[in-house]
């Protein structure tokens, strides 16, 4: 859908991206993150198409955008709904006026454009205050006219950069609660730059670790957050060594990431019926990556089959990320 | 020592040179305004940070804009003479003083528009780019619309600029409030004209400036903007 190639931008000579490559699936979320400096806005830019890398290619449906200039070029920013870093909303415009701005960019008529504002504002839950400055809203509120007004051309791409950034947690889940229905009811691919993991948690099918201009992780969140070396998956995992444990008191100490509702819900349970062990719970917890419930746990496990009972966990879909004490962990 | 001028006569003076001098600054803010703000975009424009950054542009009308601005009107009055009767057919009088302030008053207004346009923020005016508004539309609905209370406040400042420049107009006989107050008043002891006339340009002055004022606010949308 959007596919992003071996970008290269550099500022007075200093490396700012260094070939970064994305691709985003069609009607899936792409969530950026990495330290400040990382070059997450530069990469941001470079997609609105408000920068021009120095090298590489931003393909949406195929098309490399990067070449055009003109009036292709102005077309190929109606394909890409912008929400831009800061506040980006004319002041001296109402909210339905701003929404209406890309309308007029792209000669919509008068009653069509009308009626187009009125299903944007109803899109993200507005509608009552069409007629409002941007001075007389919240930076919620403002946040989600803009994200209106980047949807209001019917571009396939959405791209916000720290859609968040300024706002506090309740107001931060209104404005995500707005990106994910553009995904869901409007069907556009969302590029979201932010540092924030509460955004990843709540909104994003994918990840991508950006440092110093580079990806150094890129994958599906479900797949990364498995991953021991995620640094995703540290970020956003309930922590697990809060208490420390006496493990001497059982065979076997492990590590587990369990992913879904059955297995949160079934398998340790079932583990230790199967195989007669104890399992106990000695830190760690559950946590929500969108919809899907997530858990972490450290378990101390006391039984004969104890090995048997964790590897038949690894098989039945939980990852077992470390063994503290056993075959290849530490022996108390 | 002679009697004062009767103030039916000093009435009928403020009167008379009031016209000339609404005349004289009113068409040459007209022009400087309708020149001045295409030069303010045009310098905004190329500006380093602008839509189509032009450094070598940018410099040059930078350049010819602040020469033009610090040019002394009166300097600007006597050699623009010909150059007036070409315009006007003549090189004396009120209309023939209409061109050289109208030519002062364009890189002034010029320079005014553009540091007000540098105002608005970068990010509002990318979020329009994004939207693939051109550029005539970004300087028409964004630089302009979203400054326009600015604007007006400019236009305002620049009249009353355009009342003091004009009292220079009686060196090519434009007449004028100023040149009342200098030749009629100051030159001839005339004291109870110059006074009179000095109170009412500060009156008009401040009617002028309340009524742009009143009309900048009038055309900003931000009412009940929290402070
Ligand atoms: N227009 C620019 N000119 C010079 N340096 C820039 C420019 N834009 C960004 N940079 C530099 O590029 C680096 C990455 O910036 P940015 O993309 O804003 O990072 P992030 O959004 O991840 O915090 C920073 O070191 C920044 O100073
Ligand atoms: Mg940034």
């Amino acid at each position: 859908m959007i596919t992003v190639e071996n970008l290269t931008k550099s500022f007075q000579g200093i490396p700012v991206l260094n070939g970064v490559s994305l691709d985003v699936q069609s009607g899936s979320v792409l969530g950026v993150v990495g330290p400040s400096g990382a070059g997450k806005s530069t990469l941001a830019r470079c997609v609105a198409l408000l920068e021009r890398p120095d090298s590489g290619a931003i393909r949406v449906d195929g098309t490399d955008l990067t070449a055009l200039g003109g009036t292709a070029l102005r077309n190929a920013r109606r394909q890409i709904g912008v929400v831009p870093q800061g506040d980006s909303l004319l002041r001296q415009r109402t909210a339905a006026g701003n929404i209406a701005l890309p309308l007029e960019s792209a000669g919509v008529p008068g009653p069509q454009r009308r009626s187009r504002v009125g299903e944007l504002l109803d899109l993200v839950g507005l509608t009552d205050k069409a007629g409002s400055y941007p001075d007389q809203l919240s930076g919620g509120q403002r946040q989600r006219i803009a994200v209106a007004r980047a949807l209001a051309a019917g571009p396939s791409v959405l791209l916000a950069d720290e859609p968040t950034s300024a706002l506090d947690p309740e107001t931060t889940g209104s404005v995500l609660t707005v990106l994910d229905r553009a995904r869901a009811e409007l069907g556009v691919t969302v590029l979201v730059v932010t540092h924030d993991m509460a955004v990843v948690r709540k909104i994003c099918d994918d990840v991508a670790v950006l440092e110093e201009g580079r990806v150094v992780e890129n994958g599906k969140l479900l797949d990364l957050i498995g991953d021991s070396n995620s640094r995703t998956a540290s970020a956003l995992l309930p922590a697990v060594d809060l208490n420390p444990v006496n493990e001497s008191n059982f065979d076997r100490v492990a590590d587990v990431v369990l992913v879904g509702f059955a297995a949160v819900g079934a398998l340790l349970p079932e583990a230790s019926h199967r195989f007669g062990v104890e399992v106990n719970l000695l830190g760690g917890g559950l946590t929500r990556l969108a919809e899907t419930p997530v858990a972490r746990f450290r378990l101390g496990i006391t039984g004969e089959r104890a090995d048997s009972a964790l590897e038949w966990i690894s098989e039945a879909g939980g990852v077992v990320r470390r063994t503290l004490k056993g075959p290849q962990g530490v022996a108390a | 020592m002679r009697s004062a001028t009767p103030w039916s006569d000093v009435l009928n003076r403020l009167v008379e040179a009031t016209g000339e001098t609404l005349y004289m600054v009113g068409v040459a803010t007209l022009i400087a305004t309708l020149f001045g703000i295409p030069v303010g975009v045009w310098l905004q424009l190329t500006s380093p940070g602008g839509l189509r950054p032009q450094a070598n542009l940018h410099r040059v009308l930078s350049f010819v804009t602040d020469l033009g601005r610090s040019m002394p009107f009166i300097v600007l009055l006597v050699a623009l003479m010909s150059v007036t009767r070409l315009v006007v057919g003549a090189s004396i009088g009120t209309s023939a003083v209409i061109v050289p302030l109208s030519v002062g008053a364009i890189p002034f207004v010029g320079r005014l528009v553009q540091n007000i346009l540098s105002e608005v923020h970068v990010s509002v005016v990318e979020a329009a780019v994004t939207t693939g508004a051109s550029t005539v539309r970004i300087v028409r609905s964004v630089l302009i619309r979203e400054s326009l209370p600015a604007l007006i406040n400019a236009i305002g400042v620049t009249v009353i600029a355009l009342i003091g420049y004009s009292a220079m107009a009686g060196v090519i006989g434009g007449g004028g409030l100023g040149d009342l107050a200098i030749r009629e008043g100051y030159q001839r002891f005339n004291a109870r004209l110059l006074w009179s006339t000095v109170a009412w340009l500060a009156v008009l002055t401040t009617v002028i400036q309340f009524g742009f004022t009143r009309a900048a606010r009038a055309s900003d949308r931000r009412r009940h903007a929290s402070v």
